[in-house]
């Protein structure tokens, strides 16, 4: 039997461990909780299937001055639109100060090819699509494209001129693979 | 209800002061699984597989979930999806692997936690609704890993549903109808492939649910323990917290490392090779056989092939099959012994171990082709299995003496600890 | 009550099984082509064990094979083009590599089935257009999909090896009923001992780019390793997580462990 001295000095030296080694496995415990909540948090962002989609190629050969057609990049509409010189103009005349986003039309297209206009067809107010790429729909204030769910109005550039939006539509990142071919993503 | 001199909830904080006085959820947690909940001193680790078959429920309930997030219970796509989640999805082999394993460890758990029960007899009263509850979970269990295993829709997913929803086509006259009711159609396919999706889902819930139930009913008389001597005094028990919280941890540590070493490094060793192959209406795999869980049934079911009395072998073997589950509910009132722990039981001592070592050849039965030696071992598997519980234990409780037992838990122990002092000294 | 009850409903199961036992043959049905049948012989991969890695050298050539002679009859559904980055091809390779193929689709004016060239995106192409085609083209048999084969065979990895390995002369002692009948080959590793598949490797079939003799083992080994990796292509990194989870849990239990005992110091129990 231990004396009742060794005993008192071994309770409190022994609290101290024991708290300490206590705090250490309720800690390691909640490290490992974590770790393992991050692949659960992960599953949800888009699986290798989705991510592959990521580029698409479209010929634009049969699109002329004046129209746009509308396709899908990462299961999204992009408007490819041919500009008339006079919608070019237009979107040239604007003075900068004017824009909420203020972004020149050949900083949104390739250098070159000032006609080609490629937008994502999502407004950037909740996600509408905007009228305004297909044949006679409304093209909103601007001459541009025209969002019915909110009224938001982008001009000939596609740059929001009016409305709740609060930018431009985005231009996804793509390149001529050649003269008549667009390859998006 | 609990012992006069479990700990009382204090709230250490004012808001946690605030929350109790208006919702006392911290204080029933307290007084469930914390401090407030006075338990016998002297639990040893098979004390432990309650707590770990909860955490492996709550695994499966959280990688179920993310699973289907996933999977599509289309006929079509199902396999595809599985695949997709396997090959595409972020961390999706694991989430998959892992709740295809925990579904194994499981059941590995819940086994060993029946054992346990049965061999300190934690069915006798006053605790016999927690012994049903628990064969309640158990069904619900097997019903709940029966769905889930057709989900995939493999060989074995799809020949499995064909075989089991085969059972209820034994019954006479209703039978063939109950099973296309059961199938919504002639054969297994997308209706009844979306509804035990459905199922799978819900079930969990319901398991849960029962759960709560069970430890409601535990909670009333407090947890039995190896001597199966009831608590006298402050001195037999301990608070849960922190005394069992620490020791299921260390079981807790075990189970998943187990639980590790299949999902990481052997996932597919319980499953089947057939379940990798998509559903084929047209071709049977060569050798059906059920997740390693269901084998001791498997061979019950299939040890009777004698048309015996008016009963033909199909039935009878439906039959038994489900008797062999449903006479667990009369379990309490089969056993009359009133000493609970084999410990102080020779004869049911032995008999239990018998029984073990005879659901293990069972399983074996159930594992291997329908061939002799196999049908003979499973057919004496089987009369065992039943005497056992029918014929064997009542009357054992009849007859034994049990030997002397010591007049408390707190006595119990120390006799223990006098013994392993004298030994060393 | 219950226990009357009981017991007679237990000596009425048991009445059964003893008629049971009484009525079943104690032997079983001579099954002669178990005596011809061999287990799988053991295929050695940098993808096995406890440390495993993918052989790129090897994979990249078991894809070849795959290519100029599987292919032919067996589809690969669910691996895509982009998948064999894995195995050490760059992303441009991947392109040129899809563009190989013709995988079906719509022509954009009309409408009608059609085909254009492969993207990463896209699956390997399936040879027949579907089932029925498939079974009308080889007598009946349908060529599996071998994207899971490893993992859908008894035996796998080896399985898949030996039974590739394994053509061979039916011996001379066997039974006239069990050779192979039209249309069938014997192969010693097949459950039935006769397939509808027919030696499909034969040496230097293909000529690998690395050099290496295309021995019929060689090709064999290297199309099982790709096999291997189809199945299961996080076979390497699940294992490698293993280890990482394996470590912290046994730090973990290790320190649940003395919490218990500093817990429990004071307690005898």
């Amino acid at each position: 039997m231990a004396s009742e001295s060794e005993l008192k000095a071994g309770v409190e030296d022994g609290v101290r461990r024991r708290d300490f080694i206590n705090i250490a496995a309720v800690s390691f415990a909640g490290v490992g909780a974590g770790a393992v909540v991050l692949p659960l948090i992960n599953q949800m962002n888009p699986s290798a299937d989705v991510l592959a989609l990521s580029s698409t190629e479209i010929d634009i050969s049969q699109i002329q001055t004046g129209q746009a057609i509308k396709t899908t990049w990462r299961k999204q509409p992009v408007f490819i639109r041919n500009l008339t010189s006079a919608e070019i103009d237009e979107a040239n005349k604007v003075p900068l100060s004017d824009l909420r986003q203020p972004q020149t039309l050949a900083e949104r297209t390739k250098p070159g090819k000032e006609n080609w206009l490629v937008t994502l067809g999502v407004c950037t107010h909740l996600g509408c699509v905007p009228l305004g790429a297909a044949e006679g729909e409304n093209r909103g204030d601007f001459g541009g494209y025209f969002c019915p769910c909110h009224g938001s109005h982008y001009d000939t550039a596609a740059r929001i001129r009016k409305g709740p939006a609060p930018t431009n539509l985005v231009v996804p990142p793509y390149e001529f693979s050649s003269d008549t071919v667009v390859m998006i993503g | 209800m609990s012992f006069p001199w479990a700990n009382q909830y204090q709230p250490k904080h004012p808001v946690m002061k605030w929350v109790d006085d208006r919702l006392p959820l911290p204080r029933f947690v307290y007084n469930a699984v914390g401090a407030g909940y006075p338990v016998p001193r002297n639990l040893n680790y098979f004390w432990n597989f309650g707590v770990l078959a909860g955490a492996a429920l709550a695994i499966q309930i959280v990688t179920g979930i993310v699973l289907a997030m996933h999977y599509a219970a289309n006929a079509g796509v199902a396999f595809n999806s599985v695949e997709h989640i396997m090959r595409d999805v972020n961390a999706g082999w694991f989430i998959r692997y892992a709740h295809m394993n925990g579904a194994s460890m499981f059941f590995i758990v819940v086994y060993l936690h029946i054992f346990r029960g049965l061999y300190y007899g934690s069915y006798k009263a006053p605790r016999e609704m927690v012994w049903l509850l628990g064969v309640v979970i158990f069904l619900l269990m097997m019903a709940t890993a029966f769905m889930g295993y057709v989900l995939p829709w493999g060989q074995m997913s799809f020949w499995g549903a064909q075989v089991i929803t085969g059972f209820f086509s034994a019954i006479p006259g209703v039978g063939e109808p109950m099973r296309q009711w059961l199938l919504g159609g002639f054969a297994p396919d997308n209706a009844a492939l979306n509804r035990f999706f459905s199922l799978h889902y819900l079930l969990p819930f319901v398991i849960l649910g029962v759960v709560i139930l069970h430890i409601w009913a535990l909670h009333i008389p407090g947890s039995s323990n190896p001597t199966g001597i009831e608590v006298k005094d402050e001195q037999d028990t301990v608070p849960f917290h922190p005394y069992y919280t620490a020791k299921d941890g260390v079981g807790l540590g075990v189970f998943l490392m187990i639980f590790a070493v299949l999902t990481f490094f052997t996932p597919n060793l319980l499953g089947h090779a057939d379940n990798y192959i998509q559903a084929n209406p047209l071709s049977t795999p060569a050798h059906i056989v059920p997740e390693w869980y269901f084998w001791p049934f498997y061979a019950i079911l299939r040890a009777f092939t004698f048309n015996f009395l008016w009963i033909d072998a199909k039935l009878w073997g439906v039959i038994a099959m489900f008797a062999a589950i449903a006479l667990l509910f009369f379990l309490p009132w089969l056993d009359g012994s009133p000493v609970k722990s084999s410990t102080y039981r020779p004869l049911n001592k032995i008999f239990f171990w018998i029984l073990l070592f005879d659901i293990g050849l069972l399983g074996v039965c159930g594992m291997m082709p329908a061939e002799q030696p196999w049908v003979i071992f499973s057919q004496i598997g089987a009369i065992y299995y039943f005497a056992h519980f029918l014929i064997i234990l009542p009357i054992i409780s009849r007859i034994e003496r049990p030997l002397p037992m010591p007049g408390s838990i707190t006595e119990a122990v120390l006799a223990k600890h006098a013994d392993k002092s004298s030994a060393t000294a | 009550m219950v226990r009357p009850l009981g017991f007679l409903v237990g000596l009425g199961f048991i009445a059964a099984l003893v008629m049971a036992i009484l009525t079943t043959p104690l032997g079983n049905e001579p099954n002669a082509s178990k005596a011809f049948h061999k287990e799988p012989r053991k295929l050695a991969l940098a993808s096995d064990g406890i440390a495993p890695h993918w052989d790129i050298a090897q994979l990249q050539r078991g894809m070849q094979v795959y290519k100029e002679v599987c292919s032919a009859c067996h589809s690969l559904k669910l691996v895509a083009f982009r998948d064999i980055q894995a195995f050490g091809y760059t992303e441009g390779q991947v392109k040129s590599f899809a563009k190989g193929f013709q995988v079906p689709s719509i022509n954009p004016d009309t409408g009608e089935p059609a085909t254009r060239d492969g993207l990463s995106s896209d699956y390997f192409p399936s040879p027949y257009a579907n089932d029925v085609a498939a079974a009308a083209a080889n007598g009946n048999a349908i060529p599996p999909d071998l994207s899971l084969i490893t993992k859908a065979r008894e035996g796998g990895k080896n399985y898949i090896y030996s039974l590739l390995t394994g053509y061979q002369n039916p011996p001379a002692n066997m039974p006239k009923e069990l050779h192979p009948g039209p249309g069938l080959h014997f192969n010693p590793y097949f459950p039935n001992l006769n397939l509808a598949m027919a030696q499909p490797l034969q040496n230097d079939q293909v000529t690998y780019a690395d050099g290496t003799k295309a021995t019929v083992d060689q090709m064999a080994s290297d199309v099982t390793a790709f096999l291997v990796w189809t199945a299961e292509p996080k076979l390497v990194k699940r294992v490698q997580v293993g280890w990482a989870v394996l470590l912290y849990l046994l730090g973990f239990t290790a320190l649940t462990f003395l919490s218990y005992r500093t817990i429990w110091a004071n307690k005898e129990h």
